[in-house]
């Protein structure tokens, strides 16, 4: 479990989420949706033990998660930062290799599982440089998953990703919260994403954080959590959900 | 060991006799009538000499990589911290104190002095590493960025100050030595000079491989670097402490002896993975190798005074560095 006890977080001097809790499970796909400034990206920081609280504190399965040495946390955290870079030329393969750092192995078991659940075996050799949008964001899914963390916490992954590789990935973060694809024992990962697009959330998550100016406005499955009138009171636009569920669309009003 | 140690290794083990054989007095090992003084030459004067830029470059070439891993930039070079300025405005230090050295030290106070300006460089950088990483943003973004700026801060005040020590230098005499010494050179080294560089670099390119495997995280940026569980104050102790002993050591002995850092990661890179981790060993290796060459090349040249080797390097230096950016516009590195 990881738990947002009672958290305040600041960045440059302003609090950005505030007294925030809210206690996650394995196994399942929380998203944190939120309008622009609303702390989403602050709030997975500070879950990922990468932003320290001012108050309030991060448990991870019932202890405090700045508590532990960083390559402990890291061992149990896997964090996707927004529009990622890559400062080198690396192939593929070295690229995802990268996430077995807290392990100080080379991993190869993990390596060509994570290449192999993101359908990157063809690619494992190829630069970085020659991926597409989609390719590259597999790819640094991938390295998460090297890590075999039991949190995977991803920021915006599907920001610029067109619409089929939006749905392969929350295919690919499903299945990590589903557990192993191949019967085996190992529980279902604990999946975090900062989302955008509501949608997806409705569809996908479930479990959704609404978030507005640092404080939790909403927390619950989705239908509940994006209901029109949470929409209304956190985006300030009129919205109703159409369609059938688990493939349902967003509608929003004629701006007044 | 990876491909490119392998290879540089080898080129290393052929230049190091090669550069012994040429000089003024060419020494051919296959014929019996060496030259006069032959074992004077070869043990005094070109050992050392060999050694040292062996020594020089292979600190150079490893925290030339270091930096550029370091600001994931490839166009990094280790004076962007300051400390080559630094030392070298001690070493210009030494001659303005000159006339208070006792005569048994007289020999040893600009190495001394230009290693205390490093080692002031290093605690400079220490105390506004204090200052940055722990920015109001929780060090979070802005802390590379804003070390290196200070880094270029100490630098511009090091050059200011040296250049104010140049122009109010005590006689003519002393400017011509200390402009002399700026530009670089291993004319005329002993092996004290090699006893003195020789443990710093060793211990500053050990100290720059420790934070090899932190620098492959940082390809991923700060915030997913620290993720993987990187201790950002540990990497940039690891890189002030390396990039100062080895750039220190070598201003120490060899004067301002530029570009060794900012090329010869670029030589190496196509031959690796392209990781940090694997660019440190190859790159000592090789800028031991560049240096070798041009400082056997500047003794060979047919010059009434031989050519400094600081203006060796970056006369060859410069034009490789364009064709390297034109290269990289072109998609190719």
């Amino acid at each position: 479990m990881l738990a947002a006890e009672n958290l305040t977080l600041m960045r440059g001097g302003k609090p950005v989420v505030a007294r925030l809790s809210a206690t996650l499970k394995s196994g399942q796909i929380t998203a944190i949706v939120g309008p622009n400034g609303a702390g989403k990206s602050s709030l997975l920081l500070g879950l990922a033990g990468l932003l320290e609280p001012t108050d309030g504190r991060v448990m991870l399965d019932g202890a405090p998660l700045d508590g532990l040495a960083p390559r402990a946390r890291a061992q149990s955290i896997g964090y996707l930062p927004q529009s990622p870079e890559i400062a080198w030329d690396v192939a593929v393969e070295s690229l995802v290799t990268l996430g077995r750092l807290p392990w100080r192995d080379r991993g190869g078991a993990n390596v060509a599982a994570a290449l192999a659940a993101l359908d990157l075996e063809a690619l494992r050799h190829r630069p970085v440089s020659q991926l597409s949008g989609g390719e590259r964001a597999r790819v640094l899914l991938a390295r998460v998953l090297a890590g075999s963390p039991r949190w995977i916490l991803a920021d915006e992954p599907l920001a610029a990703l067109d619409l089929a590789h939006q749905l392969s990935l929350v295919a690919h973060l499903k299945a990590c919260a589903r557990g192993g694809d191949r019967g085996d024992q190992r529980l279902g990962q604990g999946v975090v994403v900062v989302l955008h697009d509501l949608a997806i959330a409705m569809n996908n998550a479930d479990r959704v954080l609404v978030l507005k100016d640092g404080h939790l406005i909403a927390d619950g499955p989705p239908e509940l959590a994006l209901s029109p009138d949470v929409i209304a009171q956190g985006w300030g636009v009129k919205a109703r959900w159409l369609g059938d569920p688990g493939a349902l669309a967003l509608v929003v009003g004629k701006v007044p | 060991m990876n491909r490119a140690s392998l290879i540089f290794a080898i080129l290393l083990a052929v230049l190091l006799p090669l550069s012994l054989l040429a000089g003024r007095v060419w020494i051919n090992p296959f014929s019996a009538d060496w030259p006069q003084n032959a074992a004077l030459i070869l043990a005094e004067l070109r050992l050392p000499r060999a050694v040292l830029a062996t020594i020089i470059g292979a600190g150079l070439g490893a925290s030339g990589a270091a930096m550029q891993g370091y600001l994931r930039n490839p166009l990094a070079d280790p004076g962007l911290f300051g400390i080559a300025p630094m030392a070298a405005l001690g070493a210009v230090a030494s001659f303005w104190f000159a006339p208070l050295i006792p005569p048994a030290f007289a020999a040893w106070s600009l190495p001394v002095m230009a290693l205390g300006g490093a080692g002031l460089g290093m605690a400079l950088l220490a105390l506004i590493a204090g200052r940055t990483s722990s920015d109001a943003a929780g060090g979070v973004g802005g802390g590379i960025a804003l070390f290196t700026l200070a880094g270029l801060m100490l630098a511009s005040l090091a050059g200011a100050l040296t250049a104010l020590a140049i122009t109010l230098a005590p006689n003519p005499f002393a400017l011509s030595e200390i402009v002399l010494w700026l530009n670089g050179a291993l004319t005329d080294r002993s092996w004290r000079e090699v006893w003195l560089a020789a443990p710093l670099v060793a211990a500053g390119v050990a100290v720059l491989a420790l934070a090899a495997r932190s620098l492959d995280a940082l390809t991923l940026g700060e915030e997913a670097a620290r993720s993987l569980g990187l201790n950002p104050a540990r990497l940039l102790a690891l890189l002030v402490v390396g990039i100062g002993l080895t750039v220190g050591a070598s201003v120490a002995v060899a004067g301002i002896i530029g570009f060794v850092g900012l090329v010869v990661p670029h030589l190496v890179r196509p031959l690796t993975d392209r990781l940090p981790s694997s660019l440190i060993v190859p790159s000592a290796l090789a800028g031991a190798c560049l240096v070798l060459a041009a400082d056997s090349v500047v003794r060979i040249l047919p010059l009434v005074t031989e050519l400094r080797l600081g203006i060796a390097l970056s006369l060859i230096g410069a034009p490789f560095f364009l064709w390297l950016l034109l290269r990289m516009r072109r998609g190719k590195l």
